[in-house]
């Protein structure tokens, strides 16, 4: 498989250069092969004109290329200090002469990291700092961001483009991966698109608009989640009261990750959650399905109590799952596609008489999936690893809608599933709504979720805090309640509306785009905070 | 290329093809490279390998080594499916060796207090055997599941425990036959005559019948594994531990299932021996079981027919070995360094292999879709 192709970028010293691109249009590959985690079958790299070749991390790091990693790598039982050493003793030594060297870094490029403090004790956003100082202790002069936004709320962004501004004024150069288009506006002096594994376009972001940007990074083709007629029927499927889980943490901290929820769908509705991640919408989720114990609360489907059930008995019941992670939850990678289908499924026809499987049966019914759902796969002898991501999800789809749910959770249908695959999962998730099925889905696309729902809750530290009507808010006002900053009914500027509608009527729509745009166009609206608590319902 | 649904058969079964040759790769080396580093052994100590290959491998095939073979063969089968059990959900059940111990020792008293019927006594000592080993097995079941013990760790600590409980109950009075015996091992009374197991008398000397129960259980382990949703379960969450609780297995309730079936299985060890020769247990009753069980269970790949090839090439080894010193100046140890390197070799080889199997025929894959995708973009923009 070509991952990348003909890739051709200049990154210019002392700017802050972007690289945009949808999931999986080959970001990731690009930059492990920049920072010498992957060999490239062709091509060249530069730096400062000098034709150089990386086998390894280690030799990026000494040209002076540092990467910053999506998901930090940090040792939280040690303190700032010795996890920016660890693994640079060699540098500045262990001791004083090293806390100064980060004191001096820190100080020179703003960045307010303490020495001291033990990582444990600190936020996502500082971890992220104390990242970048760890490259930077090392010498790099290069810096490569992975989604470094991903998991910041829009405060700590301004606060991460901040840092970046004064690294560049330092004359460091910064290669800022994202997909987000305000983001990269805000902050990139370069811009180039990357899709389907090649470069697709150089952009100013003094000239370009996000709609343009949009149309680069997914083509012009772009399927998008239209509205359609609406479904919902009076019938209620899901009923979820007060539930409420708190975890213990390493040190015996009591923290509450789901709060008081409460929410009912009914028969063909589709019900969006929408919240920065790691705010409780994977403990909802695994609530639901009986993987995590509750503290209080109940779960009723369709007139059945499910509060004291384990998950097989949900699952049997008539919930269909499609988890976030579908490698750790969905599949057994190295097992076939037909042992797959079972997956939990195993005590339904096809798949087993009685306590006998029937290996025979689900081949069959695997073979029909593969067709329906259209998986792209020479066989279904083939191991689940050795599809896309695209064709794994909807294996996964088309296995959970095969046993008739009444409800169906996706959480994050979407996500690392390339274009084409995208648009027919969305078709899933609205066939399954006319067929009457309730759906909760959760996403971090928020068009997706305002596409795809009859009606969005806000979920922020456990807690559903605002409600929407998906036909009348815009991204950017849900983007503001999720971080929090609004409660109750949220409704968006009309005018503000027409222009994400008109925009996402011309089906130019990317991910966060059109409606991003909207809200650079009419900065800083208002947003209405109706007083009802837990409004709707 | 041809149409999808006749394309899919062939290419199913190329897989398979190719996954018995990986599988059939890796033991084969392993035993390749041993003899390799046993024979440099040997030339450095001046002896000539092939002679001793030679030995070993005359009284191999002579009639009564091979009835040699085929007994202790089916004591280390059945060690081995003990541990395989447990190592196919990924639980690492060390205690394999406790647990036929302590069942060991209880199926010798009960067997020596009660005389029935055999077709009544035999199965009650089989079924003794097995509970008592379930027991002790779900001690680290519930250690594990309900305070987080790692299994590997318990059911170590609880071999240790074993012996002691065994010194502690194999004393003259309690199941040791009040005697003023002179002998300087204390074992039970030899159990009743009902309890002694069918033998078969061939012109190699005495086979023993418990080969029916070993492949009972082999038939028992590969129908398990593959035709039941138990087995599903427990293949699910060796797997993926994460996906199987997801999917709805009751993991709690699998360890704890496993690991008494694992600790039951590990129960039959001894009942060979104890039922068709020793029909005492004692001090001088064979040890070490168990950990050659974890040993043939790699080998064999936690497969109940794998398994089969493997126990019966340890038998051979450790039977033939006793040859070599009488036969020959050989050393017979020269036989365990065989068998530790074949492990060795054997658990790295399986790794490589799985992983060049994967990535293989992900790529295989990859380059089979690469012509549909091609295909598909062009009608799509044809469209």
């Amino acid at each position: 498989m070509v991952a990348n192709h003909d890739i051709d970028i200049t990154v210019r010293r002392g700017t802050v250069h972007a690289l945009m691109g949808e999931n999986g249009a080959g970001k990731s590959t690009l930059m492990k092969i920049l920072y010498g985690m992957q060999k490239p079958d062709e091509g060249t790299i530069k730096i400062n004109g000098e034709l150089v070749e990386f086998s390894t991390p280690g030799d990026a790091i000494d040209r002076g290329i540092g990467m910053v990693h999506q998901h930090f790598m940090l040792a939280d039982n040690l303190t700032v200090w010795e996890n920016v050493v660890l693994g640079g003793e060699k540098l500045h030594g262990i001791g004083a002469k090293a806390k100064a060297k980060i004191k001096e870094i820190s100080d020179q490029y703003g960045l307010g990291v303490r020495p001291d403090v033990l990582v444990e004790d600190l936020g996502v956003a500082d971890r992220q700092r104390v990242e970048i100082l760890k490259v930077l202790y090392r010498g790099a002069r290069i810096l490569i961001l992975d989604e470094p936004t991903a998991v910041l709320v829009p405060q700590e962004v301004d606060a991460l483009f901040g840092n970046l501004r004064e690294l560049k004024a330092e004359g460091v150069t910064v290669i800022f991966i994202s997909h987000k288009l305000h983001e990269v506006l805000a902050v990139a002096d370069a811009i180039s698109v990357i899709r389907r594994g090649t470069t697709v376009g150089d952009a100013d972001p003094k000239t370009v608009t996000a709609r343009q940007l949009a149309e680069l990074m997914v083509g012009a083709e772009l399927p998008s989640p239209e509205s359609r007629e609406s479904t919902v029927t009076d019938v209620e499927m899901l009923r979820v009261d007060g539930l409420r889980i708190a975890k213990a943490d390493a040190e015996g901290v009591e923290r509450v990750v789901l709060d008081d929820v409460s929410l009912r769908i009914r028969k063909g509705e589709v019900l969006g959650i929408a919240g920065v991640e790691g705010n409780g919408q994977a403990e909802l989720v695994e609530a639901i399905m009986g993987m995590l114990a509750l503290d209080a609360g109940t779960v009723t489907l369709d007139g059945q109590d499910l509060t004291r059930t384990l998950t097989r008995a949900r699952r049997e019941a008539g919930i269909g799952y499609i988890p976030e992670d579908r490698h750790k939850h969905g599949l057994l990678l190295e097992a076939p596609l037909w042992e797959n289908r079972m997956l939990g499924h195993v005590t339904e026809t096809p798949n087993s008489k009685g306590f006998l499987l029937d290996p025979a049966g689900a081949r069959k019914d695997t073979l029909r999936i593969v067709e329906e759902y259209d998986v792209r796969t020479p066989g279904i002898e083939v191991t689940a690893a050795s599809l896309s991501g695209g064709n794994q999800q909807k294996l996964i789809i088309g296995r959970e809608m095969s046993h008739d749910p009444k409800l169906l959770i996706a959480a994050h249908p979407t996500r690392g599933v390339d274009v084409g695959a995208q648009a027919q999962i969305w078709e899933q998730i609205r066939v399954a709504q006319r067929a009457g099925l309730a759906v909760l889905l959760i996403s971090a696309d928020l068009d997706e979720l305002i596409g795809l729902s009859d009606h969005i809750r806000v979920i922020y530290r456990g807690r559903l805090v605002a409600d929407a009507d998906p036909a009348t808010v815009t991204a950017e006002d849900l983007g503001t309640a999720m971080t929090g900053a609004a409660k109750g009914h949220i409704e968006s500027d009309a005018e503000a509306l027409a222009e994400a509608q008109a925009l996402a009527a011309e089906g130019t729509e990317a991910a966060e785009g059109t409606a991003v745009e909207s809200a650079t166009d009419t900065p800083a609206e208002p947003t209405e905070t109706a007083d009802d608590p837990q409004a709707g319902e | 290329m041809t149409s999808p649904t006749p394309a899919k058969r062939p290419l199913g079964q190329r897989f398979d093809l190719e996954r018995i040759v990986l599988g059939l790769a890796a033991p084969v080396l392993a035993v390749l490279l041993s003899l390799v580093i046993c024979s440099l052994l040997l030339l450095s100590s001046g002896r000539d390998p092939f002679k001793a290959f030679d030995v070993m491998f005359t009284y191999g095939t002579a009639s009564d080594g091979q009835v040699q073979i085929i007994n202790k063969g089916v004591t280390y089968y059945l060690a081995a499916v003990a541990a395989a059990f447990g190592f196919r959900m990924n639980l690492f059940n060390i205690g394999v060796e406790g647990q036929y111990r302590i069942a060991a020792l209880f199926t010798a008293y009960i067997g020596s207090q009660i005389d029935l019927p055999a077709f009544i006594q035999i199965p009650l000592l089989l079924v003794t055997a097995m509970l008592a080993g379930g027991i002790w097995a779900s001690i680290a079941g519930v250690l594990k599941v309900y305070r987080g013990v790692s299994e590997v760790i318990s059911t170590i600590m609880l071999n240790a425990i074993s012996l002691a409980v065994v010194g502690l109950l194999l004393v003259p009075g309690i199941f040791a036959p009040k005697t003023g015996s002179s002998s300087n091992s204390i074992q039970t009374a030899p159990i009743s005559q009902s309890s002694h197991f069918f033998s078969i008398e061939t012109a190699g000397g005495t086979l023993w019948g418990f080969f029916i129960i070993a492949i009972l259980v082999g038939v028992g382990f590969q129908l398990t594994l593959n035709r039941t949703r138990f087995g599903f379960d427990l293949r699910a969450t060796g797997r993926s531990e994460s996906a199987a609780q997801a999917s709805g297995v009751n993991v709690k309730r699998m360890v704890l299932t496993s690991m008494a079936v694992s600790g039951a299985l590990a129960g039959l060890i001894g009942m060979p021996t104890l039922l068709q020769s020793s029909y005492t247990y004692g001090t001088s009753f064979q040890q070490g079981l168990g950990f050659t069980g974890i040993a043939i269970a790699l080998l064999g790949r936690n497969s109940p027919i794998g398994i089969v090839f493997s126990a019966l090439l340890f038998a051979f080894m450790d039977v033939t070995a006793v040859q070599l010193p009488l036969q020959g100046d050989f050393p017979q140890e020269i036989v365990a360094v065989m068998q530790g390197t074949i492990v060795i070799c054997v658990v790295v080889a399986y790794e490589l292999v799985r992983r060049y199997g994967l990535k293989r025929q992900q790529q295989k894959v990859g380059a089979e879709l690469a012509a549909q995708a091609a295909a598909a973009a062009n009608k799509e923009v044809a469209a």
